[in-house]
């Protein structure tokens, strides 16, 4: 069945704020995309750039843009790794399990932040503030164990390292609170 | 077409950018290079970056810095190359160059005139002051033809490239009739760089001579290999080289469109690609009529979405089309009937930027590198218990052994070498006897390894290499695309075996049932991934069995990997009364006080992450771990403990 931009509008009442602005947002952008098959990925690409998840009401969106089944979207957004379905932690952990990561403890690394925020891999902490993801291989190899907070990569980890991280974010959230409390 | 009329449009562009590298010459003024691609910036480049700006602009000294690519010495990033042309000294390159030793080089080197022996690799050029680095194994064994450029030129600014001898390749092509510059590549025996290795000038005349008009040529930079990273490093070291080759391949074949496919995951890599694509472009060396030539070339990126089987040529042109990436029957074969079902060449990152130098030099010169069947170099990214990772490139035809103990430096930490794993997930585990082996794709296919890629991981005595293979089976498991139900299947059976006997709830029979369902799942796949997916099962069983029977019939680990195997305990003879050290670094409190007023580890609560090991001051050394599990002594927690932690 092929959802239009209509369909979407109707239901837009039980999606929050936020949501409905990014419904907006990707509705304007798809203009810009021929209808053209080819361009499936790419769009979902931008997508995720802007929104860091494809939320499923965006896929529909996608669907009726190309005139394609949501189903077929769908197939192939989850067959690739790239995409996310649901929204990201405000701070993203990456840890890489590629094959020297692994030689040198990369699990016990992923251990180490899953018991700490008592999450999973691929899971979000529920206040939004953490989530983990394992990647394959980020190319650091010489580095290994290697993680990626932010798009700031870790060589030579060790769970005690986790550690330093997490108070890390602690002290700049406390410094963070201090200058909104003086402001 | 001999009026060479490529040539004669490329004349001035070349001795503008001569021109460029000379004034910079003369200016004699000193140039920091500072190696600046995702490994460089994974040390902290970034930060070596911003203390050598704020130093110099402190001290108002007159430097350049130019940001240069990945030369392929991993292990001593941040890299940094000074020219200080009044100091008396050749161009001197320094190792692990963090933000502090930056600031001290501005003030020692670029103010005082003392180079700083303590932080010199070596020197660029042969002098009598400093040894030159082409005199250390790393530099002299290698040959550089493919990364000849990398770490040494701007990947920006293109006219570093030209005045280096760069896209005369391409204009010796453009002025040559197509039929020629295929000769040419056929003779030189060049074979595809992806790790099959067919050769690409046979490719590039099956394209040739295939009906239909429209055809593509796809560069594959979808290195999805764990553990590799050539095809990045060049990408963002020399993207030009890359894309002078494309363009030699679209002119003999007769494309006029190409697209470059590279991993979303390397956004450096994107960046640098799509530069380079729109400066080479600016001064007509792509785009329509080539140097006033007839010949027009479209080249587009296009971002992989992170899929292994994308790899698979058939399963890129799939996901070029949209489609979720699943490789297709052939024949037809994609030089006939590739993306939207016209011929298509697609060639690998490596074999592309191979292309240009063969233009250049010749067959007969590239021939005189390498091996009678695999000439030419091949790269290797060499990680794991190596002291000098990297990035490697050599001539096939060397051993192993060179590669890794001449070049990279051997084990460290006095280990013993166990095995080295070639060719990725798709690869095999090679022990200590084949290290004489050539590298060559012939030699190593032999062995039961592959070329692969080029990912290569050596491991020392603390490897296990069951560990290995479930590994490499989880991810080979988790691409599998799912068509052909001997992989799809298959691969999860395969993984769930192994994952037993790492638990040490191995039985009889799961040696035999590894190696005929290895057999089954080769023989009942479509694509590489699924017929080579049991590769690093089948090697490490023919060559490390008694390391499985162990697991089975002992439950122990020889390697002590295996978590589920293996247990630490504190001996208590050697811990030292009143220590707290462990304790404090136990991320699951599971160290308590012995009544003697020592440290035991709760084996129930322990995780077995060793930190415990590396926080014991060595004076003590009282942790041990030990495999099968029952070798550690029981010691009982006094129950008020118990009570206290609840």
């Amino acid at each position: 069945m092929a959802f239009h931009n209509d369909g979407i509008d109707m239901t837009a009442s039980d999606l929050d704020q936020e949501e409905r602005a990014m419904i907006q947002e990707i509705k304007r952008s798809l203009s810009k995309f021929k209808k053209h098959r080819g361009n499936l990925i790419p769009i979902l690409q931008s997508i995720q750039e802007k929104h860091s998840y494809l939320a499923s009401a965006a896929m529909e969106m996608v669907a009726s843009h190309l005139d394609i089944s949501p189903s077929e979207v769908y197939g192939v957004a989850t067959f690739y790794n790239q995409f996310r379905f649901h929204p990201p932690g405000r701070n993203q952990i990456k840890v890489c399990l590629g094959t020297a990561c692994h030689v040198a403890g990369g699990d016990i690394i992923l251990e180490n932040f899953e018991r700490k925020l008592g999450i999973k891999d691929g899971e979000t902490t529920a206040d939004r503030e953490y989530s983990i993801e394992r990647v394959a291989c980020v190319g650091c190899c010489a580095l290994a164990p290697v993680a990626v907070i932010n798009d700031n990569v870790q060589g030579y980890m060790q769970p005690s390292k986790v550690e330093g991280i997490f108070l890390q974010f602690q002290i700049e959230r406390e410094r963070e609170e201090r200058d909104k409390a003086s402001e | 077409m001999s009026e060479q009329k490529a040539k004669k449009r490329f004349a001035p562009i070349q001795s503008e950018s001569k021109h460029r590298m000379e004034e910079q010459k003369r200016e004699s003024i000193p140039t920091i290079f500072l190696v600046m691609s995702t490994c460089g910036l994974a040390s902290g480049a970034a930060e070596t970056k911003q203390a050598f700006e704020e130093a110099l602009s402190e001290k108002s000294i007159a430097a350049r810095i130019v940001p240069v690519g990945c030369i392929g010495h991993c292990y001593a990033e941040p890299l940094v190359i000074i020219d200080h042309p009044t100091a008396g000294f050749p161009p001197i390159c320094y190792y692990q160059i963090n933000a502090d030793r930056a600031r001290i080089l501005v003030r020692s080197y670029l103010e005082g005139g003392d180079p700083v022996l303590k932080y010199v690799l070596g020197a660029m050029e042969e002098n009598d002051l400093i040894p030159a680095v082409m005199d250390f194994p790393r530099f002299s064994l290698e040959q550089r033809l493919v990364m000849e450029h990398c770490g040494l030129i701007d990947p920006d600014d293109i006219h570093q490239y030209i005045a280096r001898g760069g896209y005369s390749g391409l204009v010796k092509a453009l002025d040559s009739d197509p039929e020629e510059v295929i000769n040419l590549i056929e003779e030189s025996g060049l074979r595809g760089r992806g790790g099959a290795g067919f050769p690409s000038g046979r490719k590039w005349r099956i394209a040739r001579t295939a009906e239909g008009d429209g055809k593509f040529v796809i560069c594959n930079g979808d290195e999805g290999d764990p553990g590799a990273y050539m095809d990045r490093t060049i990408l963002e070291s020399n993207p030009h080289q890359l894309l002078e080759g494309l363009a030699i391949c679209a002119h003999a074949v007769g494309a006029n469109q190409s697209i470059v496919y590279v991993r979303a995951e390397y956004p450096l890599a994107v960046k640098a690609i799509q530069k380079a694509i729109k400066s080479a472009k600016e001064l007509s060396l792509l785009g329509p009529s080539i140097l006033g030539t007839s010949f027009s070339l479209e080249v587009s990126v296009f971002q992989g979405s992170g899929a292994f089987v994308c790899g698979e040529e058939t399963a890129l042109i799939q996901s070029i089309e949209g489609k979720r990436g699943m490789p297709q029957h052939r024949p037809p074969f994609p030089v006939e009937k590739g993306l939207w079902g016209r011929p298509t060449v697609v060639n690998n990152v490596k074999t592309l930027s191979a292309v240009p130098p063969i233009m250049v030099r010749g067959a007969e010169w590239f021939r005189t590198i390498g091996t009678e069947r695999s000439p030419g170099t091949a790269i290797f990214s060499v990680v794991g218990n190596v002291k000098h990772p990297g990035l490697v490139e050599i001539a096939m035809g060397t051993s192993l052994r060179t590669l890794i103990f001449d070049v990279c430096g051997g084990i460290p930490n006095k280990k013993e070498f166990k095995a080295v794993q070639i060719g990725g997930p798709s690869g095999g585990c090679l022990p200590a006897s084949f290290l004489d082996t050539p590298i060559d794709f012939d030699s190593l296919t032999q062995a039961g390894a592959m070329m692969g890629s080029g990912g290569m991981v050596v491991m020392d005595e603390d490897s296990c290499m069951v560990d290995v293979s479930r590994y490499f089976l989880d991810f080979t498991q988790k691409e599998s695309c799912g068509k052909c139900t001997f992989c799809r299947m298959g691969t999860k059976h395969l993984l769930n075996i192994l994952q037993r006997i790492t638990k040490g709830e191995g039985r009889d029979g799961d040696l035999e049932l590894l190696e005929t369902l290895s057999k089954d799942i080769k023989d009942g796949s479509l694509c590489g991934l699924g017929k080579t997916a049991p590769n690093p099962v089948l090697t490490s069983l023919k060559y490390f069995r008694e390391e499985y029977e162990a697991h089975i019939n002992e439950k122990r680990c020889p390697a002590l990997k295996c978590r589920a195997l293996t247990a630490f305990y504190i001996d208590l003879e050697k811990c030292a009364r009143g220590c707290e050290v462990c304790v404090g670094c136990c991320p699951v409190d599971a160290i308590f006080t012995t009544k003697g007023r020592k440290k035991a580890i709760d084996q129930e609560l322990c995780v077995k992450c060793g930190e415990c090991r590396v926080a014991c001051p060595p004076e003590y050394d009282a942790v041990f771990k030990v495999s099968p599990p029952e070798l550690a002594p029981v010691i009982e927690r006094p129950p008020e403990d118990i009570k206290e932690k609840k």
